[in-house]
C-alpha cells in the first residue's frame, strides 16, 4: 500500500510502511548509509505528517519485516497482548503521542498498556516526539527488576561497574573494581568485557567476581559478557554464573550473525535460572543492543535503524531481563555521526524500551572517530538521569582501556546523583553505608570508607 | 597478603594504579574530577582526535621506505574526503579508478605485497608503519619472498588491500593500517594478512596482529608474528579462522633470534 501526502504544494509518495517509517526518522548517518533516509527536510516532515494519521492497528496488520521470514516478527505478532492494547486500540500514531503526554497516561496505566505496545508502534510514535516528549513519557514508565538488589525504583539510578583490562589480568580487574566500589558504583552489575573467549579464562573471571561479592557480602551480581553459549557451557561446568549475557538485534538474520536464535536465548535463561543464585528476584538476563547492528550485519530489510532497535527490545522482553543496555555511540559515525545524533538515539532507545516494559539502561558513549566529546556525554547523561534511566556505565576515568572507547565514569555518576538527587538500589545503598563508603545522604563519606576493600588488595599491589 | 596494614588509605588506593592502565585512583573535587585529571583526559582526547583528522603524509612514508631501498606507489581510495570516508566505509574499501590503472601496470608474480593504509589513525601509520616493515625485511629475505612495490593508500580501509594486491598479482597481502584510536593508544597500528587477496573477501579470511606501537606490541615481536603467519599462509595456502597464530610455540622452540619483549604502559 502506498501513502501520499501533500505539503507546500508538493505531493510526497511513500511506497510502503517501512519506507514511510524510514523517511519520518530524524536524520542519521546509518539510514543514509542504507540509502533509506529522507532526501530533504520537507520529505522528512511530510512522512511524519502522514505517519501521524495512521492507526496504531496498522502495525498489527502490515509487517515491516516479513512474518514468514523472520522469527522476531512472529514473536511480536504471535505474543501481542490484545487486552493490554485495548485502551489505545482506536488511536492514530499522532493521537497516541497526545495520549502519552497527557495526565491520562499515569505510571500504572502505562505499565498495564506496555504488553500491548509493539516495537513498531513505539518507534512510530517516537518519530513524532521531540526530545522533551521522550524524556517526559519515559519518566512516567517504571520497570523494576531484581536479582540481589532492586533496580529501577523511582528516584534511583544504578551503575554497571565496568572494570575491563586489556589482557583480563585478575589483579588489574580487581583494582578497577575496588576503585569503582569506593565511588559507590556497581549496583546494576559488576560486568567484565573479557578480551579472551577461552572458557578457562572466562571461568576464572566468573570465580574472581563471585569470591569478591561473597567475601564482602555485596548485594549485587556479576557478569562476564561473553556469548550466551559460553555462559551455558560455564554453567554446565559448575561455574558460579549470576547473569547470562548476550548482544541481540531486531531481525532474525542479524541475530543469526551473532550466532543466536530465540531458542538459544531460552536455553540461556533456563540455564541461568537453574542455579537459583538471585536472592530478591530471578531476572537473570543481561542484554546489549545498539542502533545500526542490523545494517552492519546486512540484515536490515530496508527498515530504519531506530525501528530495528525497538524490535531488539521485543527480543529481550519475553526473557524478563534484569538489564537491557543500549550501547548508543559505540558503533561509530557511519551509524550515528555526531553528538546530536547520539543524544537523540539514546533518548529514543530509552523511551521505546521503557514504553514496552523493558528495563532500559544506556551506555552513554562515543568513539574517537565520531564528532562527539565528553560535553555531549554530559548532556545525554543529564537528560537520561532526568528521564529515569535504570542504569548507566561506570568506567574508570570514562576511558575503557580494553574496548578503546569513552563512556561515563565513576565521577560522572556522582555528578548526576548530586544534581538530580538520584539514589542507588536500596540494598546496595545500605551496604555502602555499612561499609562506611557513603553517608546517610548517599554522598561519599570523608576518607575512611572502604578500608577493608583496600586492605584486600594490599598483597596484590605490593 | 604481605601488605603493610599501617599504610594510609590514600596511599593504598594510589598503589592500585600499578595494577592496571585504567584511570583509577584519580581523586575528586567534590563529586567531580580534579582539574589535573580533566586536563589529562582532555589532552588524550585531543591526541586521539588528531590521530583521526590530521592529514596523512604519504610522501614521508615513501621517503622512509626509499631509505630501506623499497619502491612504493601512492594511491587513493574511492572516498574523496575524510568526512565521506568516515560516513561511507564502503568507499574506503575500494580503489579510485586511477589507482586501479596505476597498479595494473606494475603487475607481476609477487609473493607478498605490503599496503600501508592510513585507516582511522594517521598518527599510527606515520610513526609505526616504516619501522614495522624494516623489522619484517630480514624475514622476507630469509624466506626468499618476491616483494611487490609497497602501496601507500590514503582514506583507506582494510579491504582496499584485497583489490590493490589483486591488481598487482600478489599471493599474499599485509595491510598495515591505523586502528581506531583509543584514548590511551592513539598510535596503534594493526596488521591484516590475507591469502589470495581479491575483491569481496570478508574479515573471516584474514589474520590480524594488533596494538603494534612502542607502548604495546613491539615492532620486533609483531614482525616475528607476521613472518610466522606469512610463512604458514603461503605453505598452507590460507589465512583466516583456520590459521591459528602459533608463533609463540616457534619462539619457545628457539626460532627467534632473541626473545622479543612485550612492553606495556
Amino acid at each position: 500500500m502506498t501513502y501520499r501526502v501533500t505539503v507546500g504544494g508538493h505531493v510526497h509518495v511513500f511506497a510502503d510502511l517501512k519506507q514511510l517509517m524510514a523517511k519520518a526518522t530524524p536524520l542519521r548517518s546509518g539510514d543514509m548509509l542504507a540509502g533509506i533516509a529522507a532526501a530533504s527536510m520537507e520529505e522528512n516532515m511530510a512522512a511524519k505528517i502522514a505517519l501521524a494519521d495512521l492507526p496504531l492497528r496498522i502495525f498489527l496488520n502490515e509487517a515491516l519485516v516479513p512474518y514468514e521470514e523472520d522469527e522476531v516478527t512472529r514473536l511480536i505478532i504471535d505474543t501481542h497482548d490484545t487486552a493490554a492494547f485495548l485502551p489505545i486500540a482506536s488511536l492514530t500514531v499522532g493521537e497516541f503521542r497526545d495520549w502519552l503526554c497527557s495526565e491520562k497516561a499515569t505510571r500504572e496505566v502505562l505499565a498495564a498498556v506496555a504488553p500491548g505496545v509493539t516495537p513498531e508502534m513505539a518507534a512510530a510514535v517516537s518519530k513524532l516526539m521531540r526530545n522533551q516528549d521522550l524524556i517526559l513519557v519515559a519518566r512516567k514508565c517504571r520497570v523494576v527488576t531484581r536479582f540481589r538488589d532492586t533496580i529501577g525504583l523511582p528516584g534511583t539510578m544504578a551503575v554497571r561497574l565496568q572494570p575491563n583490562h586489556p589482557t583480563d589480568d585478575a589483579a588489574g580487574i580487581l583494582a578497577s573494581t575496588i576503585d569503582g566500589l569506593l565511588y559507590g558504583c556497581g549496583d546494576a552489575v559488576i560486568g567484565i568485557n573479557p578480551a579472551s573467549d577461552s572458557l578457562p579464562v572466562l571461568g576464572d573471571l566468573v570465580r574472581l567476581l563471585d569470591e569478591l561479592i561473597h567475601r564482602f557480602d555485596i548485594p549485587t551480581q556479576s557478569c562476564v559478557l561473553t556469548h550466551v553459549t559460553s555462559a551455558i557451557a560455564l554453567i554446565g561446568q559448575g561455574a558460579p554464573v549470576d547473569l547470562v549475557f548476550q548482544s541481540v538485534a531486531g531481525t532474525q538474520k542479524a541475530n543469526e550473525s551473532f550466532g543466536i536464535s530465540l531458542s538459544v536465548l531460552q536455553e540461556g535463561l533456563d540455564a541461568g535460572r537453574s542455579l537459583k543464585r538471585g536472592t530478591v528476584g530471578d531476572n537473570v538476563m543481561y542484554f546489549e543492543t545498539g542502533q545500526g547492528s542490523a545494517l552492519s550485519a546486512d540484515a536490515h530489510h530496508g527498515v530504519d535503524q531506530q525501528t530495528l532497535e525497538a524490535r531488539a527490545y521485543a527480543v529481550c522482553r519475553p526473557f524478563e531481563p534484569l538489564l537491557v543496555n543500549t550501547v548508543v555511540g559505540f558503533i561509530g559515525p557511519e551509524y550515528l555521526y555526531d553528538g546530536k545524533q547520539i543524544i537523540r538515539a539514546g533518548l529514543e532507545d530509552h523511551f521505546c524500551g521503557k514504553l514496552m516494559g523493558v528495563p532500559l539502561g544506556c551506555d552513554v558513549c562515543y568513539t574517537n572517530h565520531a564528532e562527539a566529546d565528553q560535553d555531549d556525554m554530559d548532556t545525554l547523561l543529564t537528560l537520561l538521569g532526568t528521564a529515569g534511566v535504570n542504569f548507566v556505565m561506570g568506567v574508570p576515568g570514562a576511558d575503557d582501556v580494553m574496548l578503546n572507547y569513552q563512556s561515563t565514569s565513576f565521577h560522572d555518576q556522582l555528578y548526576v546523583r548530586e544534581v538530580l538527587g538520584l539514589r542507588r538500589a536500596p540494598e546496595f545503598e545500605a551496604w555502602l553505608r555499612r561499609m562506611d563508603i557513603t553517608d546517610e545522604a548517599g554522598r561519599l563519606s570523608s576518607g575512611r570508607g572502604g578500608q577493608a576493600l583496600l586492605a584486600a588488595m594490599q598483597g596484590q599491589a605490593a | 597478603m604481605s601488605g603493610d596494614d599501617t599504610l594510609p588509605a590514600d596511599e593504598r588506593w594510589a598503589a592500585l594504579t600499578r595494577l592496571t592502565p585504567a584511570r583509577i585512583a584519580l581523586g575528586r573535587a567534590g563529586a567531580s574530577l580534579p582539574t589535573r585529571e580533566v586536563l589529562r583526559f582532555g589532552l588524550a582526547h585531543a591526541q586521539a582526535r588528531d590521530a583521526v583528522h590530521i592529514p596523512f603524509r604519504p610522501d614521508e612514508v615513501a621517503a622512509g621506505l626509499a631509505a630501506l631501498s623499497l619502491v612504493s606507489i601512492q594511491v587513493e581510495s574511492a572516498a574523496p574526503s575524510r568526512d565521506l570516508y568516515l560516513r561511507r566505509p564502503d568507499l574506503g574499501r575500494r580503489l579510485s579508478p586511477e589507482a586501479q590503472a596505476a597498479l595494473a601496470t606494475r603487475r607481476d608474480a609477487f609473493d607478498l605485497a605490503f599496503v600501508v593504509a592510513d585507516g582511522l589513525s594517521s598518527t599510527a601509520v606515520q610513526q609505526n608503519a616504516v619501522p614495522l616493515i624494516a623489522a619484517m625485511l630480514p624475514f622476507v629475505i630469509q624466506q626468499g619472498l618476491k616483494l611487490a612495490p609497497v602501496v601507500i593508500a590514503s582514506q583507506a580501509r582494510v579491504a582496499l588491500g584485497d583489490e590493490a594486491a589483486e591488481a598487482l598479482g600478489a599471493r599474499l597481502v599485509a595491510v598495515l593500517i591505523g586502528e581506531r584510536p583509543g584514548l590511551s593508544s592513539p598510535d596503534s597500528l594493526g596488521a591484516y594478512l590475507t591469502f589470495a587477496p581479491r575483491r569481496g573477501l570478508s574479515d573471516a579470511t584474514r589474520n590480524c596482529v594488533s596494538n603494534i606501537r612502542p607502548g604495546g606490541l613491539s615492532f620486533e615481536h609483531a614482525a616475528f608474528k607476521l613472518a610466522w603467519l606469512a610463512r604458514e599462509a603461503l605453505r598452507r595456502s590460507l589465512t583466516g579462522v583456520e590459521l591459528k597464530d602459533e608463533s609463540e610455540l616457534a619462539l619457545v622452540a628457539g626460532e627467534g633470534a632473541s626473545r622479543p619483549s612485550i612492553t606495556s604502559e
